[in-house]
């Protein structure tokens, strides 16, 4: 008798693989987190190598002790989590906070929902939010950039926190940018203090591309969340521009443009459909803007994301592909 | 500007057309023949041989069964052997006619000469007459008898034929094969078969991985055209390579812009499919007074001994045609019967090929083996890949928890099987072997509901 494979249709399978897939974000990620250590030298290092080791460790012993499962780390998404971690924390943050905030990201808000592709919540955001909430005084310790052999660390407000504490004060916005001397050319290629992967908005702009050009993701969400921010800042800006920042100063400071290339288009928290991910996108950029402008928090973008997540299992019953051959 | 592709969905797998070079090779012929008698959609045939009964090929041996059905003839001149059950490619019982082979005789009013014959016969009844005489069933993998699909019920007109020589599945090059060495039959077939729908315009779709053929079958269709008649309105339209391309409600979208309603037929849209291998089919029985009793079967793979396609007497065992083909590597660890997407794996390798075999293809384990299934991470690209626009993660999820009614909400039963969506996951999970059997139930529910009204 011959000896053959007998299984269903089809044969083939194609080489996309969730580990791939993984893998091409933490490319995508690569020159954000290079631009990070070159700005803030070796304490971005530290952040970074806590917070990866730390996601892939507590999924490793969670899995392995816990579930009593075969280990998942080899999919490498716990290691995307810590990068992203890392990326959305001040370098200054102490080892052992970067420690509880892998926790509660992988711990808490991956794990204890099942892992992988179970999660409602973004695990990273989670952990940032959690962090934001936790321990402010670390979370809002940002540092002005000194460069990978800088000596003296400069700490101080971000451009958000600095506008959001000298409107309280009653300064104006056009006053606030001159006395700050802020410009967007510095914006755009060397930030003026914030996470570690706000750094640069060309290198976050970079990997997104990656990502777009490999078809890891599609860049509607991203896209929507860009044009509502621009959109409603503008019309706010446009009515008032001493109390409202300008579209442009809002798409390239704070985490933005990383939550907005990086963290919303997360599979798993996102909306399946295109149409669910616009609007998605849109209840994203409006949302930030509101807390920017109207809230306590100088930042809203992790909120944002966050009250998004938990919208998208609505989203996924709102809106559907369309299917051929029928109305 | 005339569309090039379908409008939904769709993979892009690598064609891996290794053997489109293998000239089609007529193989010797086996000891003995197996010609099953259920080797159509609709009902078996009736044999109307007994053992011991001489044959000569082309003869009949088995009559319809129904009206969905078609004539069965002997592929060789021999002895009957028996007239019971094989086991076919999955092992399981079909009713079939086995018959030594002895010398090649053919019967009386065979056309063997390679002559080509043009004109077109008037009386479009008499066409269909000779295509369901010829025992002419679909061959682009249904197996529909031809003539059932050429007899629109009353009130439905044909605007448009297509031919289908898409050939979407990788690796499969025998409709490629028959388009640059049988091109002047297949326009021929194309004529007669617009003919009894009542000359409608009528294109051969081929996709672009395939521009010899194109342009081969461009020039046949414009020395042709003076001829008139339905001629003069056959066209070669290239397509842009997508799988699945050739599913027949994917073609007609790509072709005439038009999607098929879910529960209708390509009538309901105008559109009547048939296979490039059907085309040439419906010419020899037509022209030649041949029946179906021989195909080209692709024998490839990266690990096959060579690439061929081979001209294969109906009932061939499998193993004879590999045989032929250089035989089985030890390194092979599944053939597949068809192409790779939409292919069956064979369990008998004594199986005989049937009228719609169009391929062998032979995979190594490391070719063929599925990853391990990990979690869905919700990327949304099985549903990309949908071609009939379905939500395979929703299906799968829907379908493991046994929930029929959101199941059939969610069409499933329009799904087509084509794999587009298990071909994609990069978490590896089954979806269409679920989907597959949430299908057939959920089919089955609409059909007993249909019955009780």
């Amino acid at each position: 008798m011959d000896k053959l494979i007998v299984s269903p249709s089809p044969h083939l399978h194609s080489s996309c693989s969730t580990k791939g897939l993984m893998r091409d974000v933490l490319i995508a990620l690569a020159p954000a987190v290079a631009v990070s250590i070159v700005f803030y030298g070796w304490r971005a290092l530290l952040v970074l190598g806590v917070s990866v080791a730390s996601c892939v460790l507590l999924e490793y012993l969670i899995v392995k002790y816990l579930l009593r499962k075969s280990t998942t780390v080899g999919d490498l998404s716990a290691a995307v989590t810590g990068v992203l971690l890392a990326l959305n924390l001040p370098v200054t943050t102490p080892w052992w906070v970067v420690f509880l905030g892998a926790l509660f990201a992988v711990g808490v808000a991956k794990m204890t929902f099942g892992g992988l592709g179970q999660n409602v919540f973004n695990p990273a955001i989670a952990g940032r939010v959690f962090l934001l909430i936790s321990f402010p005084s670390y979370m809002t310790h940002w540092e002005a950039p000194q460069g990978l052999f800088g000596v003296d660390a400069v700490s101080g407000a971000t451009p958000l926190g600095a506008i959001k504490e000298g409107l309280m004060q009653g300064a104006s916005v056009p006053d606030l940018m001159a006395q700050h001397g802020w410009t967007y050319g510095q914006m755009l290629f060397s930030n003026i203090g914030g996470s570690a992967g706000e750094a640069c908005a060309i290198a976050i702009l970079l990997g997104f591309l990656y990502l777009v050009v490999r078809r890891v993701i599609k860049p509607w969400i991203t896209l929507s969340i860009l044009a509502t921010v621009a959109l409603v800042s503008l019309l706010f800006w446009g009515i008032d521009p001493a109390r409202f920042t300008d579209p442009l100063f809002n798409l390239l400071t704070g985490g933005l443009l990383l939550g907005a290339c990086f963290m919303a288009t997360d599979y798993v928290t996102s909306p399946m459909s295109t149409a669910g991910g616009v609007v998605y996108g849109i209840g994203i950029g409006f949302i930030t803007l509101m807390i920017r402008y109207f809230g306590s928090y100088p930042e809203g973008m992790s909120f944002a994301i966050l009250i998004m997540n938990a919208a998208v299992p609505l989203l996924n019953i709102w809106f559907h592909q369309k299917k051929f051959g029928r109305a | 500007m005339a569309r090039r592709t379908f409008s939904i969905g769709g993979i892009h797998p690598d064609d891996a057309k290794l053997s489109r070079n293998a000239a089609i090779e007529a193989i010797p012929l086996p000891s003995a023949v197996y010609i099953s008698l259920a080797q159509h959609i609709g009902a078996p045939a009736k044999a109307v041989v007994a053992p011991g009964d001489k044959v000569k090929a082309g003869q009949v041996i088995a009559e319809p069964g129904g009206f969905v059905s078609a004539f069965i003839h002997s592929s060789v001149s021999g002895t009957v052997k028996s007239v019971g059950v094989c086991k076919d490619l999955s092992g399981k019982a079909a009713p079939c006619v086995e018959i030594t082979v002895e010398g090649d005789e053919w019967v009386e009013g065979v056309d063997l000469t390679p002559d080509l014959v043009t004109d077109i016969p008037a009386d479009g009844k008499a066409i269909l007459e000779k295509i369901r005489l010829g025992g002419v069933v679909g061959l682009g993998g249904a197996t529909f008898p031809t003539h059932v699909k050429l007899s629109p019920p009353p009130g439905k007109t044909c605007e448009m034929l297509i031919i289908n020589g898409c050939e979407c599945e990788p690796y499969l090059t025998s409709d490629e094969r028959t388009m640059l060495e049988k091109g002047e039959q297949v326009v021929v077939g194309t004529a007669l078969l617009s003919h009894v729908l009542g000359d409608p315009h009528a294109v051969i779709a081929v996709e672009d991985n395939k521009p010899e053929a194109i342009a081969h079958l461009r020039g046949i269709v414009e020395r042709l055209r003076p001829l008139g008649g339905p001629y003069a309105g056959i066209e070669v339209r290239s397509l842009m390579k997508k799988y699945p391309e050739g599913g027949e409600k994917q073609l007609i979208d790509a072709v005439m812009g038009r999607q098929v309603k879910s529960g209708q037929l390509p009538i309901d849209a105008g559109a009547v499919v048939q296979n490039i291998c059907t085309a040439l089919a419906v010419y020899e029985a037509v022209q030649k007074n041949k029946p179906l009793v021989e195909n080209s079967v692709t024998v490839t793979g990266k690990g096959a001994a060579r690439q061929a396609n081979l001209l294969v007497r109906v009932g061939t065992p499998l193993r004879h045609v590999i045989d032929c083909a250089g035989g089985l590597p030890d390194s092979i660890a599944k053939v597949v019967s068809g192409g790779p997407m939409m292919g069956k794996a064979v369990v008998n390798l004594d199986a005989p090929t049937l009228k719609g075999t169009g391929g062998l293809l032979l995979l190594t384990e490391a070719e063929t083996r599925r990853g391990a299934e990990g979690s869905c991470i919700r990327c949304g690209k099985c549903a990309d890949a949908c071609p009939m626009g379905l939500e395979p993660f929703l299906l799968n999820r829907l379908a493991r928890a046994d929930r029929n009614d959101e199941l059939e909400a969610a069409s499933v039963q329009d799904c087509i099987q084509c794999g587009c969506c298990l071909y994609t996951c990069p978490a590896n999970i089954p979806l269409l072997d679920i989907i597959a059997v949430a299908k057939a139930r959920v089919l089955g529910i609409i059909k007993a509901r249909a019955a009780a009204k």
